[in-house]
Parts: structure tokens; sequence; C-alpha cells
């Protein structure tokens, strides 16, 4: 009698997908996970959101306070540092059309969201990355992790972040990390992989530790690598911060967000274009700082 | 016998010590040595693992330049990776000095790799963001030498190698033969007695490389380094070498000095590589010469003193060098060893037959199937068609 009930459930159409497949319930695993997350990792999840609330309040607390001008004069003379006087130029014009749409505020909560995400992705990924070059087993269980992170499409992690963190910058932090997180790891292990081995190999000839070699053949020259890819994650995350308007997390992303709700194409414009800007300095500034790696100006100074 | 293989005969301990040393790749290496050991072939056991370097032994003595020649593939360059412990063999032991590389800890081995075996690379591994003086120096910087010191001793290494100022260029503004001048400085600045140099000038141009050889023969000659030197050109072989050991396919088939790998090739193989070899810079008067008192030797001239007008060769000189003597004289050319004694003569018919390989044609019958006497038969052929 078993297998005659066996035979038909299987046979049968199921209902609910429509086809001969019976349903599977990853939609309710996940979401019992979570729940079991939420209520098991309280305390956790609690001491995250603190910490990462302070890290928010305290880099916003030092863009937000200083008057327009000064702020924007800081950033300018830093672009001007990293590469040159015309792009501190392009900077400045590029942020007085900020103040002049009145995003200025909404920019630097923006600017300091893609921060604090950038720095603990690099935080997380620079190291997974090392240990990543150094070990094949960890590279094999890495890499899908990583498709996995970068391909899921960037809304769907909102939704775990906004039940265990609720709405604000904490749960459009964490989105921001997971996603940003793949450029990282990437670019560091393809950059220590890619140091020519022979160099490797004289450290280890001469007697230096793991270590040694580390710190000082395989990292700086993986930096130039490694630099590319502290660029794209800071990319990424301003793009995904952007997108975790949708959850609260303010600045350009909650305009762009009203924007859409509102149907409003003046206001969607105007967020948008900050965005762009800031895109333009933290793309340009950063992907200077990777030439001024001193492999980079070893090879430089030559060519000069 | 010449001054060089005098050096190789002393009964001191070995500096480098190799044993039965094996090295096979792969998952099943083990079990691919023990088939080897049985008597297989290397291709018997591709299955297993790729053998690269298979049942080579050999001693080098202190002081001595040993050559490891081998066409790529022949596992040359895993071979002397395993005499400062970058490959572990899969069987067999290698001795630096009282230590088995294969036995020792890893710290011992980063303090043997320190204080007694350095090495240079073929492409040079220098650190590119740091100056030529403070690659120099890198060796002691791992070695914990103060800042002073080691600027100091990489200083004095670099003047060694003729780098004197150019101390805070980086590498890439440097030369090939530069640059290499530099590897060289690091690991004269490593102070260790024992040098490994794998292909080390084979990047280099062929005027650059000559010069670097006998700057690498000089500096031997002053600091009395033992160098294993790894190459697949025979002629800078028998230019540097004081033995060399020729490599075919993991393993070594024959170790002798340039003169015994020249005059008595082992097997076709090793004759084949001789065929190429400019013989005149290799042999020496004393190779060549009819030894004093043999039949052959003109008599009067034997025992007496060196009459003036006869001209006097030493013992050592390359046969390049004897041409112009012989062919100014109209009698044999008078050898004389270091102490002045007269030891042999030289005519101009000895001269020549010295420029045919001994072994008569054996060689050429055998290389009948590649190179130049296949054209020559197949020309012959066509001609009587």
């Amino acid at each position: 009698m078993i297998t005659a009930a066996l035979s038909a459930a299987t046979l049968a159409v199921n209902d609910e997908t429509g086809t001969l497949v019976p349903r599977i319930d990853l939609g309710e695993w996940v979401n019992s996970f979570v729940d079991w997350l939420t209520t098991s990792f309280t305390g956790f999840f609690d001491a995250i959101k603190n910490a990462l609330q302070g890290a928010y309040d305290a880099v916003d607390w030092v863009f937000s306070t200083p008057p327009f001008w000064a702020v924007a004069l800081v950033l300018a003379l830093l672009a001007t540092w990293a590469k040159s006087w015309r792009l501190g130029l392009t900077v400045l014009v590029g942020l007085v059309v900020i103040a002049g749409v009145d995003q200025w505020d909404h920019a630097m909560d923006t600017l300091s969201l893609v921060l604090v995400s950038a720095v603990i992705a690099l935080i997380i990924a620079i190291p997974l990355g090392i240990w990543a070059a150094r070990n094949d087993h960890v590279s094999r269980v890495v890499r899908p992790v990583l498709d996995l992170l970068q391909t899921m499409p960037a809304f769907v992690y909102l939704i775990p972040t906004v039940i265990i963190f609720l709405t604000g910058a904490v749960p459009g932090i964490v989105a921001t990390v997971l996603f940003a997180l793949a450029p990282g790891v990437r670019f560091t292990e393809l950059g220590i992989r890619q140091v020519d081995s022979e160099v490797v190999e004289a450290g280890r000839a001469f007697g230096a530790t793991d270590r040694r070699i580390l710190r000082q053949i395989q990292v700086p020259l993986a930096l130039p690598t490694i630099m590319a890819g502290v660029n794209q994650v800071i990319m990424l995350s301003l793009s995904m911060v952007v997108v975790a308007g949708m959850v609260g997390a303010g600045g350009l992303g909650g305009d762009v967000v009203s924007a859409l709700q509102q149907i409003d194409v003046g206001l969607g414009f105007e967020a948008g274009l900050s965005v762009v800007i800031l895109a333009i300095f933290l793309d340009r500034v950063t992907s200077a700082l990777a030439g001024r790696a001193p492999v980079s100006r070893a090879l430089a100074k030559v060519r000069a | 016998m010449s001054a060089t293989t005098a050096r190789t005969t002393g009964t001191q301990s070995p500096a480098v010590r190799v044993e039965n040393v094996y090295k096979v790749f792969g998952r099943r290496a083990q079990k691919a040595v023990r088939r080897l050991e049985e008597g297989a072939s290397r291709d018997a056991v591709k299955d297993l693992g790729t053998a690269a370097v298979i049942d080579v032994s050999f001693d080098v003595a202190p002081g001595e330049i040993f050559v490891v020649m081998g066409l790529s593939g022949s596992g040359k360059s895993t071979l002397i990776r395993m005499i400062n412990g970058l490959w572990t063999p899969t069987a067999g032991h290698v001795r630096l000095g009282g230590d088995d590389l294969t036995a020792v800890s890893g710290a011992r081995l980063r303090e043997l790799r320190r204080s007694r075996v350095s090495m240079v690379f073929q492409h040079f591994a220098l650190l590119p963001h740091r100056t030529v003086l403070e690659n120099a120096a890198y060796p002691l910087e791992i070695q914990g030498v103060d800042k002073a010191e080691r600027r100091e001793r990489a200083a004095k290494a670099l003047d060694l190698v003729g780098l004197e100022g150019w101390h805070d260029s980086l590498p890439s503004q440097l030369s090939g033969g530069m640059r290499q001048r530099v590897g060289l400085a690091r690991a004269l600045a490593a102070d260790t007695d024992v040098l490994l140099m794998d292909e080390a000038f084979s990047a280099l141009d062929p005027l650059i490389r000559r010069e670097m050889q006998e700057q690498l023969i000089e500096l031997q000659r002053t600091l009395g380094k033992t160098i294993v030197f790894i190459t697949h050109d025979l002629n800078e072989a028998m230019h540097l070498g004081d033995r060399i050991a020729v490599m075919r396919d993991g393993r070594v088939v024959q170790i002798g000095t340039p003169e015994q790998i020249l005059s008595e090739p082992a097997d076709d193989y090793v004759a084949q590589f001789v065929n190429d070899v400019d013989r005149t810079r290799v042999l020496t008067a004393g190779s060549v010469m009819t030894p004093t008192g043999e039949p052959g030797s003109p008599a009067g001239v034997a025992a007496a003193p060196t009459p003036d007008g006869v001209p006097v060769v030493a013992e050592d000189t390359p046969l390049a060098d004897l041409f112009a003597p012989a062919a100014e004289s109209d009698v044999p050319l008078t050898v004389h060893d270091d102490a002045g004694h007269v030891v042999g003569h030289i005519d101009r018919e000895a001269l020549l037959e010295a420029m045919v390989p001994e072994q008569g044609t054996a060689p050429d019958l055998e290389g009948v199937e590649d190179g130049a006497p296949v054209e020559a038969a197949a020309t012959t052929e066509g001609a009587a068609r």
C-alpha cells in the first residue's frame, strides 16, 4: 500500500510546481535557517550592529561636521597628491556641483557608507586571498563561494540582513560587504600567485621564513594587482550602497529610491549625478594609488 | 695532469654529497622509485609519476667547480634544487657538510641555507623595488645582520663583481649582465662556502656570458668557493668545470674532467655533444704532448736543457694558443710544467692529430642517423643514381 501511494505521488503532477518535480522547499529552509540564526545569535548580532553603527557614525561625523568647502578642499588635495592637480580640480568642480544640487549631506553619508563597507570588506578579503593563494584546498573552497556572492542579485542580500539587523545603515553595510568581497579576494589571490616563482625561490634559498617571504617579496610584488582589487571593492561598494537605500541606509540611495517611488525624474537625476561624481573621485584616486606602489614606481622610473 | 684536476683528487671530506637520489613528481612517487630501482625505465613508470632525477650520486670536493650539463628536461634544475632543500628527494640522501638535508628540521634547513649554501638564478630573481645594494644585502638581512654591517658587506660583494657606483640603481635600470652580477654579488654577500648556479649565464648574450665565465673563474680562484653550476651548454661546462656530470632523462650518463669527457665519451649521446665542442679550448699542451722519454720524442733534446730558439710552452696552455708558435718554429714545441722542468714535446703532426676525435670514427658512424653525416650519405646516394 505504501508503494502504491509512493508511485501515485511520484507519477502525479505536483500541484504546486505544475510539473512532475515535487516542490523543493528551499525557500522554507532558508527562512527557518535565518529564524534560527536570529534567535540563537541575538547577542552576537547586537554586538556587530553596535560596532558597525559606531564605525559608521564616527566616519560620517568626520565628513559631515566640517563645512562643505573644507571637506571639498581636502578631497581635492587628496586627488592632487594621488595623481595630478588636474584631477584635483575636476574633483573640486564635481563636489561643488553636488553641493549645488543640494545633495552634499547625502553624498557624505554615502561616502561614509562606502568607506566603512570597503574597509571591512578588505580586512576580510585580503587575508582570505593570501590564504587561498598559499593553499590550493582553500582556493577550491573559496572560489565557488565567491562566484555565488558575486552573481547573486544585489537585492537578495538585503532580505536576510534586514531581518537580522532591521533597517538603517547597518544592514546596508553588511549587504555591501558581502557583495563587494569577491574581487578583493580574487585579485589578492591572483596577485600573489603571479609573483615570479624564481624570486620567491630566491627568498627560500637564502633561508627566509614563509612569513618574511610573504611580507617582503610576495605582498610588495603583488601590490599593484591587490590595489586593482581594492579599486574594484570600492566601486562595487558604491553601487551596492546605493541599492541599500531600499532598506533605509540613507544617503544618495535613499534619494534614488524615493525618486523611483514618486517617479521624480529631476531628483533621480540629481542623486544619480552625485553618485557618478563620487564614483569618479573614488575610482581615479584609488587607481592612482595603485601606481604609487613601490614596485610600480620602480618600473615607472625606468620608462621615464 | 693540470692544476685544476689536481684539486679534485684531494682526500678531504666532500662539501656536497649526493647519494642515490631520486625525485619523482606524482601521487605514487614511492612506488615509482621502487620500480626504477628494479630497473624500470623512465617511460615505464610514467603512470606513477614523472621521474625527474633517477639514481644520481656524486661528491663535490671543497673548492671544486662541478658542472651538471644536460638539455632541458634532463632533471638538472630539479637536482640542484635538492642540494639546498628547495625540493626534497623522493629517495636517497643529500649531505651538505655534516648535515643530511633529507633528515633535518625546517628550521635547521633554513639555518643551513643562510650559513652554508647560496644560489644564483637563471633570470636573476632580484627584488624589483629594492636598489642594487639592498638586493645584494638581502641574504644578510635574512641572517639578521645589522644594517650598517650588511650595507658594508654588500658593498664589498658588489665591488668584487665590478658594480661599484651602481649601488642606488634599481635592477630594472641595469642590463642583463649587470643584473646577474647583482645576483652573483647577493650570493657572495651571503658568504657561504657552497654556491649553486642554476643556468646562471644562459640568459645572457654570448659576449657577456664569456665575460661572466672568466669573472666566475677568477672569483673562484680568489675566494675558493665550492660551486655547483648547471648549464645546457657543453662549451660552458668544459670552460668552467673541474669535473662535469652529463645528465640525460634524469640519469647521470658520465662524470669526468672536461678532457675525459672529450676524449672518452661514455656513450653516443655524450659523443654527439662533444662533436660541437671547440677542442682547441679544452685540450691542453699537457694532454697532447709526447711525454719525455717515450719513443717518438726527439733524441738528444729529451734530457738536455732547453736550447735557445726552441719555443717553450706551459703544460696547461690550451691548444688554441699552440698553433702560432708551432707554425713559426721548425723544431717541436717544448712543454714544461709549473716548476719549469721539461716534460714533453709536441710536433705539428701531433697537434693536428689532437684535433680529430680520439676514438676515430666510432661516434661518426653512429651519428649517421642525424646531422651532417646524413646529408653526406644522401649526396653520395644521389650521385650514385
